[in-house]
């Protein structure tokens, strides 16, 4: 239970594959022992690679009938004991939206891998998006957190699902992986180390599976054939799981502890990088695969003197928000490029002191680090 | 000599939620009498169940695991359990509604799988919680809240799709048959793979006021009234059988 250190499924080395086949063995390395999806552009490679892959290593591989019995039948697995993951795009990722409600409220590990197209609706299905962002963090009702996180690269299409199951097990949360398809369907170098840390799911015979003393803790999890006798139930309910469907102190109090143990934990989840930081008047802030362009911009941009800087998100929920409140007082503007009509850069116009400014793209296409070149020139 | 039941009863649970002559809780006794007589142990059971009447037949009242899921959805959250911990002894229990309607396409796909599944649908004819809506299983011509001059469409045979979706075992019979259909779950438990029964639960509250049978032991009488065993139901007409519930075994694995 806990934090441990276990050999990696892969030998140590380098590796040449596609994002999608990066996330399939980073869910192997996390010993994920149950995957369901529904075939979906660009995220199909990974069932396929999983459904031969999971026979090697005796997890269970399903391919159901729609994108709800995916998470529903995760969820039912993960209470039986085992991590569990589904992987989709746009249509898929709508289609699960109330699943993964029902995981937040019943308090289910799960990861879910979004390789994001262009949309909205079946849109451009090869080509790539960023529209989902928002849907990321409410696209189910009610209020409620997740963790998500934003992958740049086939490298960290592995690492991120690996620590996907990892931030799933320790805060009993579902994990949004929020791919691209310029990612998904990247086909490029990556390394395999030979230990990898993995978090597994605390137990504690007889313990309130849905309650703690502290207004923002992670209870401790049966399974299923424990002798628990668990009462799982997507209805407000107390610490023992009994329905308390009138009760407002007790709606009060789960809903309030479910956000308080995600954004009181914020500093041990949330993950960025910095580039250039120390003298810059003008920082992008980006996420994905947008980031690997804006990073190649800036660095042309530095070639030239100009001071400018770079903080990559690679969480997106919580948001990073003391980063971006750190950066805004500190420049003087900040550009935030993205493939969508603009998502991440309502959440750092909220925060940052400094003037904001958008880039937005959605032609289905990355966006060049030209663009961003021409963008930055632009802002001074 | 009366079983002792209440071993089976979740501690401090004093009350259902059931209405008055409400067939689901008739139900729910011979549910935990197929246990019974099986020695089932509930450490090893896993009920799920989803949103609806039915659905609170498990959950809170049975003193084992418990999943209580989404609308519709109930299947696809029980494969996902069955495929983890085949040790477990996995039942579905929910409504007309939530199995066949919102929930049809999970149900006709996991007999399809022949997922190791007991699936006890219990069947209203009515969306009775949300207070009487025509459903899949309404039949023709019934008065709903929905349907007020008459239900215009014809209703599922959930025995005859369930069959062709190929259910290894596939029974109807109503709660008034209570020993047929001890018998019937018991057997169901005891098939190895997707075993479906449609249980046949008396609404007097909501679909019965609405369609002259709002008295319990009304409803109750039409319904045994409406029941022809299957054997008898063979050597009928359709128009014979115009109105009749067919109860029997539609499947039993071996055919």
């Amino acid at each position: 239970m806990g934090l441990q250190k276990v050999r990696s499924t892969l030998p140590a080395g380098s590796y040449y594959f596609s994002g999608d086949e990066a996330v399939a063995e980073g869910a192997i390395a996390a010993r994920c022992g149950y995957c369901a999806g529904y075939p979906i552009t660009p995220a199909t490679e990974t069932l396929e690679r999983l459904s031969v892959r999971f026979g090697e290593v005796g997890a269970v591989f399903m391919q159901m009938e729609d994108e709800i019995a995916s998470i529903c039948s995760c969820i039912g697995a993960s209470w039986a004991g085992a991590k569990a993951m589904t992987i989709t795009s746009g249509p898929g990722f709508s289609l699960m939206q109330e699943g993964i409600g029902y995981a937040v409220f019943t308090e289910t590990p799960v990861v879910i891998v979004d390789a994001q197209r262009a949309g909205p609706s079946t849109g451009q299905a090869t080509r790539v998006g960023g529209g989902d962002i928002m849907q990321a963090k409410w696209g189910s009702h009610g209020d409620y957190l997740t963790i998500a996180l934003s992958p740049w690269s086939v490298q960290e299409l592995y690492d991120q699902t690996i620590q996907a199951f990892n931030l799933a097990e320790k805060y009993r949360v579902p994990v949004l992986l929020m791919a691209e398809e310029a990612t998904a369907h990247l086909r490029e170098r990556m390394e395999v180390s030979g230990e990898i840390e993995l978090f597994n799911r605390e137990k504690k015979a007889g313990a309130p599976p849905f309650g703690t003393k502290e207004d923002d803790g992670v209870p401790p999890m049966p399974a299923f054939g424990e002798g628990e006798k668990l009462l799982v139930t997507g209805s407000t309910h107390d610490e023992y799981g009994v329905r308390r469907i009138t009760h407002p102190l007790v709606h009060e109090k789960l809903v309030t502890r479910l956000h308080n143990k995600i954004l009181h934990h914020g500093q041990e989840i949330i993950q960025y990088e910095h580039y250039y930081l120390e003298d810059a008047a003008i920082v992008v802030v980006g996420n994905g695969f947008t980031a690997r362009s804006a990073l190649f911009a800036v660095e042309k941009l530095r070639e030239e003197d100009k001071k400018i800087g770079m903080v990559r998100l690679k969480t997106l929920w919580p948001f990073p928000i003391e980063v971006i409140k750190d950066i805004g007082s500190r420049v003087k503007k900040i550009l935030v490029p993205e493939m969508n009509m603009g998502q991440v850069v309502g959440e750092v116009m909220k925060y940052a002191s400094c003037d904001v400014v958008p880039y937005n793209q959605v032609n289905g296409e990355v966006i060049h680090p030209n663009t961003i070149i021409e963008q930055l020139r632009r802002l001074r | 000599m009366a079983r002792d039941l209440e071993q089976y009863l979740r501690p401090g649970i004093g009350v259902t939620t059931f209405c008055p002559g409400c067939g689901e809780a008739i139900l729910l006794g011979l549910i935990l009498r197929a246990i019974d007589e099986l020695c089932l142990n509930m450490d090893d059971m896993l009920f799920v169940s989803g949103i609806g009447c039915a659905a609170w037949i498990p959950s809170p009242h049975f003193n084992a695991d418990t999943l209580h899921t989404l609308h519709g959805r109930t299947i696809a959250f029980a494969t996902g359990a069955k495929m983890v911990n085949p040790k477990l002894k996995v039942m579905v229990i929910s409504g007309d509604g939530d199995l066949a309607d919102i929930g049809g396409n999970h149900l006709i796909h996991g007999a399809r799988r022949n997922i190791d599944l007991t699936v006890i649908c219990a069947n209203n004819m009515n969306y009775g919680m949300t207070g009487g809506q025509v459903c899949a299983t309404t039949p023709l011509g019934a008065l709903t809240m929905t349907t007020h001059q008459g239900n215009p469409f014809r209703p599922f045979d959930l025995c005859q799709l369930l069959k062709a979706a190929g259910a290894v075992y596939v029974a109807r019979y109503a709660v008034t048959q209570p020993f047929l259909m001890i018998k019937s779950i018991k057997k169901a438990l005891q098939t190895e793979g997707f075993a479906f029964i449609e249980a046949v639960t008396p609404c007097p509250v909501q679909f019965g006021r609405r369609n002259n049978l709002g008295q319990p032991a009304d409803m109750l009488k039409a319904v045994m009234a409406q029941c022809i065993m299957k054997d008898k139901a063979d050597k009928l007409s359709p128009e014979e059988l115009r109105g009749k519930i067919i109860t029997g075994e539609f499947t039993d694995g071996a055919d």
